[in-house]
């Protein structure tokens, strides 16, 4: 007999804790979370009422590019599926968006719930397949859904609603987006407010989503499929579920993007553009959906690096005395934009290894950080 | 086989055999667990205990041989049906949802238990609601009675193993499973624990009506919980019977000393 064999173990000892029922805490109404949302939407809401013009179309644009980085972050974030091919759900719904304002003559406003819908039917149709794929696959395959994209929209077969390569021009007739109700608003104000109002929608019922029964499934598969299952959690249902719901809100930024440049084409929905949003994910931060802000902000800003980088350089140049040695004009900017791709990456390898949860991981460090300081 | 609270089996486990290549990891194994009774699995390391685990919540599925729960077999049914059905598990290193709270993981335990649909969870509509009320009472009553408050908003990541192994428990509990599987609960935990795990599987199984089976390598606390212990050695069962029977048993004694291999 082993030592490890006897029977008569000692007697119980009766320190599991009584059983008292705990109620479980109720979200707080006025929680720091809270009232931060709160400020930053009342920011927003001021930005036209404070500025003007092209501040305010660089914000709408900023709040379209959020409402992208939300829908990646629902499947990447949240439920750990990778996808390199979000360009398409958002030309899938600029696309919708754009063909039935011009060929169909529907209200635009009315193009946006139906742009996510389409989306929302593309996205699941296309994780099907894809649901056997992990990892490095599932990028591939992604991958491969962003680069066909632009060249299926280019395609003669339905060059008669797609326009080809030349896209498609919206409101012809009106000249810009028709302000409706009558309001006393140029059409850049409105855009604004109308994005604004969608992408609110849009991020409570993400965080609703998260926070209730299918969001704690998809966050289960993303921890530990394997515990997931023996849960009861459906793999292939929230798996898929997941691709639809972040292609419907990638699709509803889409339609917004179609509204704000009034004007579709196969050429803005590259790879490169999938590669951005992930990018305005990243420095947002994954899995941190009140990020998605920030990482709007980082989509708008980031092609502009390449820009500030050229000044930099000339500056440097100038104060050196070596400027004459530099490439001129057209040929500098060939140069540098090569270089700008090294750049991107360079700094987005910087930031992933200075702050691999993005700016949420800072920004709850800090928080960490002033609350140890006050206690 | 005496000592068990009832004759009608849960589960029935027959002439179940695993192959994993060349490797035959269970051996037509045969037994039943019997209502209300909790059983004792034991064997040496790679005798196929946590192979059968995975068998009966559907990972694996057997080479040949029947799983019967309630009477019905198992096989056709998908993993994610079994929690369902009514069978909870644990597992043997720890399979925590680590980024999540303690109150989540319990929380996603109660998800087979409960329904809902996306579009009217992002909504968050009166039925949700109600759903997740009941899903929150079901957690907080189990939260305490495994004394996880103090740390029941903490991601269980970063608790200490014998903390994540009763949220686990918890999370498998959340089911209200009719039979519960535990995957060597014991192991990484100190004396004090252990005694204190002993007296959670019975009050588990008294309190809750759940019939347990429980494998593990911690022999003192197989024998003093276990109603009848099954011993498997090289995928084959060699020995079911009282605790006293299957110590007494000369091949079970064989296979722990290594003899005869
Ligand atoms: N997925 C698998 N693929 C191949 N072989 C496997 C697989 N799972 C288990 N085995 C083999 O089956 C045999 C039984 O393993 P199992 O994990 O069931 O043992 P165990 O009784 O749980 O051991 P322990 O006490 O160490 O946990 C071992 O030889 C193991 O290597
Ligand atoms: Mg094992």
């Amino acid at each position: 007999m082993t030592q490890t064999v006897h029977t008569n173990a000692q007697a119980p000892s009766a320190s599991v804790p009584p059983y008292q029922p705990a109620p479980a805490p109720q979200a707080k109404l006025l929680s720091l979370g809270n009232i931060v949302s709160l400020l930053v939407l009342a920011l927003l809401i001021a930005i036209p009422i404070f500025s003007e013009g092209f501040f305010v179309f660089q914000m709408t644009q900023m709040l379209v590019y959020a409402t992208a980085v939300l829908g990646l972050n629902l499947l990447t974030g949240i439920n750990g599926q990778f996808s390199l091919g979000h360009s398409a759900f958002y030309a899938i719904g600029a696309y919708t968006c754009a063909i039935l304002v011009e060929l169909g003559g529907v209200n635009y406003m009315l193009t946006i719930p139906i742009a996510g819908v389409v989306a929302f039917v593309f996205g699941f149709l296309f994780a099907f397949p894809a649901l056997r794929l992990e990892g490095i696959y599932l990028a591939l395959a992604t991958f491969a859904l962003a680069v066909a994209t632009p060249q299926l929209l280019k395609l003669n077969a339905i060059s008669d609603w797609t326009g080809g390569v030349q896209g498609i021009v919206m409101f012809q007739e009106t000249f810009d987006v028709p302000v409706p109700f009558g309001l006393p608003m140029d059409p850049g104000t409105w855009t604004f407010y109308l994005t604004l109002f969608v992408f609110a929608v849009v991020y409570v019922l993400a965080l609703a989503l998260v926070r209730s029964r299918t969001g704690r499934a998809m966050m289960a598969i993303r921890d530990n499929p394997i515990a997931a299952r023996s849960m009861g959690i459906s793999l292939p249902y929230y798996k898929a579920t997941a691709f639809g719901v972040s292609a419907l809100v990638t699709g509803i930024a889409g339609a917004l993007n179609a509204i704000v440049i009034k004007f579709v084409a196969p050429d803005s929905f590259t790879f490169i553009f999938a590669v951005l949003i992930l990018v305005g994910m990243v420095i947002g931060g994954v899995g941190w959906l009140q990020g998605c802000l920030i990482g709007g902000l980082a989509m708008l800003y980031f092609p502009n690096i390449a820009e500030v980088f050229d000044d930099i350089v000339l500056w440097v140049a100038n104060i050196g005395g070596f400027a004459d040695a530099l490439p001129s004009g057209n040929e500098m900017q060939q140069q540098f934009i090569r270089l700008s791709g090294v750049i991107y990456g360079v700094i987005l390898v910087l930031i992933i290894y200075l702050a691999p949860s993005g700016a949420g991981g800072l920004l709850r460090a800090i928080a960490g950080r002033i609350k140890r300081l006050l206690s | 086989m005496v000592g068990a609270k009832g004759q009608t089996p849960v589960i029935s486990i027959q002439g179940v055999t695993v192959k994993f290549g060349g490797i035959v990891a269970l051996d037509s194994v045969e037994f039943d667990i019997l209502d209300g009774e909790i059983l004792g699995l034991i064997g040496p390391n790679g005798a196929g205990k946590t192979t059968l685990f995975n068998c009966l919540s559907r990972l694996y599925t057997p080479t040949s041989g029947n799983i019967a729960f309630m009477g019905e077999s198992i096989l056709g049914q998908p993993a994610h049906r079994i929690a369902g059905l009514g069978i909870g598990r644990t597992f043997q290193n720890v399979a925590s949802f680590a980024n999540l709270s303690v109150r989540d993981n319990v929380r996603i335990g109660a998800h087979s238990d409960t329904r809902s649909n996306p579009l009217f969870d992002a909504l968050w509509l009166p039925s949700v609601r109600r759903e997740e009320r009941k899903i929150d009472e079901v957690t907080a009553d189990l939260i305490g009675w495994l004394g996880l408050e103090d740390v029941a908003e903490l991601p269980v990541g970063g608790l200490p193993f014998g903390t994540q192994k009763r949220v686990e428990l918890a999370r498998a509990l959340a089911s209200h499973p009719k039979l519960l599987l535990l995957d060597e609960p014991a192991c990484g935990l100190n004396h004090d624990e252990v005694s204190e795990l002993g007296t959670l599987i019975k009050r588990i199984r008294d309190e809750r009506g759940v019939t347990v089976l429980l494998v593990e390598h911690h022999m003192s606390l197989v024998m003093s919980v276990s109603d009848r212990v099954v011993v498997l050695n090289f995928g084959e069962k060699i020995a079911e019977g009282t605790p006293d029977e299957v110590q007494k048993n000369p091949e079970v004694v064989a296979a722990y000393l290594g003899d005869g291999h």
